[in-house]
């Protein structure tokens, strides 16, 4: 599989995550010291900057915090998918991702709609963690 | 209490465009150079004067390091003493004139330049295919991320979200700013502007109209600043810089804290004001980013114009048009005379020509202080700079 699409340049923080993602988990930074999942993964809590981290599988379920029905693609590699919903996902864990919503009708997509992780292989590294509305 | 070491506006210029291009034929520094020039000779002064050097912009050798202020110095042939290449986007001439202040007030320097140029129209350089895919943009980039109006329209969804802003409130911003242009012979698009006419503008990124966005320009300016002191000796009428402030708190926007709420507006506009002494009754002219409609809104809001979520009644009828109680953006703003990627200069330059009254038919009348707010990134950084006929 190949695709024109930008791919991430995974690095030394978020390695796990995408190897997760890769094999169908979502799992997130979770602070040993205040107790609080983050969001993109670092090295340090961004809630109490402690380095007494680890990777955590979380629910994949949150609700839609905000987005946007993109009817100009971000660049030619996207032409093919307008309209699409790029959304900001707030996960029932607390940290917010950014992320695409599976549907057919992206007029339906709302703030506050329930929606789930679902993994889109992209090429045979990378898999994208999505969400589709539940 | 006066000081002779106060910050004070000298000098300012800004380059001719015609249909968003530069009228001259120079390079990008070769704008920079020739509106640096333009502005220290208004003020009676020598490029061979200036001791402070500040810039940021999207131009430089590609590679590691994109060293701007090193760039244009070799360019201008200066050897400045102090220099700032604060970049936080569109905002950072805001944070630059704060910079400078406290080095004149230091006496760290004496002339302090402050310059921006782009010629990203005439090159069709504008990149809107999304930022490289690296770092916390590795999270974004990849899903198509609109950029950068995607961000805004995530924004603007959260705040109609939340208090019930319609795409009205923020197409009467963009109505109000384009009656200021066709007041400003150098705006770029003075044609009549009607609130349908931007609905039934192409939808871009929901809830974001192409008449919510700013336009893509060409576009130089740099302004000259020293102390009261050194002023006295000058050509023009200084203009002074009362009070500043700066903060930011994200570059991704799936990072902003609140998309409803710019807290980079709220924490300078508070400390810049506190500095001046100044309440909002004072403000006689603002001078606010406008990126798209709702960065506006938006800053209004944090700036404490109007309580938070009642921005879309207070640009409800026009009160920011020509005549109405809340001068706004009086040269067209970023959305009607010009915007070359980096706008937050002609903010500045804008406000200073109100304060020296010599802005014709958008001039408003009696302009003692403006307030000038720029905001970079995507929401990203804020600097106010509170300025003040002398
Ligand atoms: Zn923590």
């Amino acid at each position: 599989m190949s695709t024109d699409k930008p791919l991430p340049v995974i690095d030394h923080d978020s390695a796990p995550y995408w190897q997760a993602a890769h094999e169908g988990r979502l799992d997130i930074p979770l602070c040993g010291d205040c107790g609080k999942h983050h969001f993109y993964p670092r090295a340090i809590c961004p809630h109490c900057h402690s380095d007494n981290l680890k990777f955590d599988t979380v629910s994949g379920r949150g609700e839609v915090h905000t987005f946007t029905i993109a009817r100009r693609p971000a660049g030619p590699a996207f032409a093919d998918d307008v309209p699409y919903v790029v959304a900001l996902i707030e996960l029932e864990e607390g940290p917010r991702m950014m992320s695409r919503i599976q549907t057919d009708d992206p007029e339906k997509v709302h703030i506050g709609a329930e929606v789930e992780v679902t993994f889109v292989k992209a090429t045979d590294e990378i898999t994208f963690p999505y969400f589709r509305m539940t | 209490m006066k000081n002779g070491r106060d910050p004070v506006i000298v000098g300012l210029a800004d380059a001719p465009i015609e249909d968003g291009k530069f009228v001259t034929k120079a390079s990008v520094l070769g704008h920079a150079a020739l509106v640096a020039k333009a502005a220290v000779e208004e003020a009676g002064l020598t490029l061979d004067d200036v001791d402070g050097l500040l810039t940021a912009g999207m131009w430089g050798v590609p590679g590691p390091g994109q060293l701007a202020t090193v760039t244009l110095g070799e360019y201008l042939g200066i050897m400045p003493t102090y220099v700032d290449g604060t970049n936080i986007g569109g905002s950072a001439f805001e944070a630059h004139v704060a910079h400078a202040a406290m080095a004149l007030r230091e006496g760290y320097c004496e002339v302090a330049l402050i310059v921006y140029s782009s010629d990203q129209k005439s090159l069709r350089s504008r990149n809107l295919g999304g930022r490289p895919s690296v770092l916390s943009m590795q999270h974004e980039t990849p899903y198509g991320m609109p950029t950068p109006v995607g961000g805004y329209a995530m924004a603007a969804q959260r705040h109609m979200h939340e208090y019930g802003t319609t795409s009205e409130n923020l197409a009467e911003i963009a109505v109000a700013t384009r009656k200021w242009a066709q007041l400003n012979p150098a705006a770029t698009r003075r044609d009549p502007l009607s609130v349908d006419d931007v609905l039934s503008s192409t939808m871009i990124s929901e809830p974001l109209h192409l008449l919510d966005c700013c336009l893509v320009t060409d576009g130089a300016g740099a302004i000259v600043m020293t102390t009261a002191e050194r002023a006295k000796d000058l050509k023009t009428k200084p203009v002074a810089v009362k009070g500043y402030g700066e903060a930011h708190t994200h570059w991704a926007i799936g990072e902003m804290p609140d998309l409803a709420r710019l807290l980079p507006a709220q924490k300078a506009g508070e400390t810049a004001m506190k500095m001046a002494g100044v309440s909002h009754s004072d403000i006689d002219v603002v001078e606010v980013y406008d990126s798209f409609t709702i960065t506006v809104l938006l800053t209004l809001e944090a700036l404490g114009f109007c309580k938070i979520g009642e921005g879309g009644d207070f640009v409800s009828g026009q009160r920011t048009a020509p005549g109405g109680a809340f001068p706004m953006n009086t040269n067209g703003g970023g959305l009607s005379a010009l915007h070359p990627g980096m706008y937050g200069m002609f903010l500045l330059i804008e406000a200073t020509r109100q304060l020296r009254g010599v802005c014709g038919d958008r001039q408003v009348a009696g302009a003692e202080t403006a307030l000038v707010h720029g905001t970079g990134g995507t929401l990203s950084s804020g600097a106010t700079v509170i300025l003040q006929k002398d």
